[in-house]
């Protein structure tokens, strides 16, 4: 066997065997590497039981430290850009939820302990709604939220 | 690999970073010409890295919209640092990129 045609067959192989291996993988990490996703709180259609499955408790207080940055009016509801800042010392997570989506968890932010507290991205709203934003730190959840209208709606269609 | 792009820039002792991660983010709600629903695919996982040290870990259901932008600020990195970002789907393809901060 010539050096080129070795060189194919390894190629072959390794390629064949990177499938296979794929597919292994790709059918055991939902549930091996993504064990912390929370399905149960992402799939939630209340926002009470979404907030329990996730951060353990429904109980949020109002706060002034928490700014939610969003339009007032969003045209596209796929694409609605929210930032969320909060000087609230030692924050553990930003969560957002759209209280009027299908399931209302949208994201949470698990910060670092070197990480400040603010988060920046776009999220999809089906219909006008209430767009909170919800701070976990020192055990307690704090939370302020924002109506954002919207023309056309993000989710179905 | 060419899905994610991020920036990473240390500026007074804070690194902003901002990527964007090409990805359907398909919510299994929308249906296709024919009717058939076309199946959810979306990003569930988005983790962070700085020299190795977690900084962010963003668990995303399917309301990210398409085509993800993230954006977040830590302390105590320099330029030069290293920042690794992976992101894994709801099929279980992922993806991994390092940069260095600037």
């Amino acid at each position: 066997m010539t050096n080129t045609k070795r060189r194919t067959f390894l190629k072959g192989t390794m390629a064949a065997g990177a499938v296979s291996a794929a597919i292994g993988v790709g059918l055991l990490t939902p549930r091996m590497v993504l064990a912390a996703w929370p399905s149960a709180a992402f799939n939630a259609e209340s926002v009470d039981a979404a907030l329990n499955e996730l951060l353990g408790s429904q109980q949020m207080e109002e706060s002034d430290k928490i700014d939610i940055r969003a339009p007032d009016i969003a045209e596209n509801g796929a694409v609605v850009p929210v930032t969320v800042t909060t000087d609230i010392a030692n924050p553990e997570s930003i969560s957002i939820i759209a209280r009027q989506n299908a399931s209302p968890m949208v994201a949470s932010f698990v910060l670092g302990s070197s990480t400040e507290g603010f988060v920046s991205t776009r999220i999809k709203l089906g219909k006008t709604s209430d767009v909170v934003a919800v701070v976990k730190a020192n055990g307690k959840l704090y939370s302020t939220s924002k109506e954002v209208k919207v023309t056309i709606g993000g989710c179905g269609g | 690999m060419a899905s994610i792009k991020i920036r990473a820039k240390a500026e007074g002792g804070v690194t902003t970073v901002k990527a964007l991660i090409s990805h359907p983010m398909e919510t299994g709600q929308r249906k296709d010409k024919s009717g058939a629903v076309i199946p959810a695919h979306f990003i569930q996982e988005v983790v962070c890295e700085h020299n190795g040290n977690n900084v962010m870990t963003a668990l995303w259901g399917v309301a990210i919209s398409k085509n993800p932008y993230l954006s977040f600020k830590f302390s105590g990195a320099k330029p030069g640092d290293s920042l690794q970002l992976t992101w894994v789907d709801n099929k279980g393809e992922k993806d991994s990129t390092k940069v260095q901060i600037s």
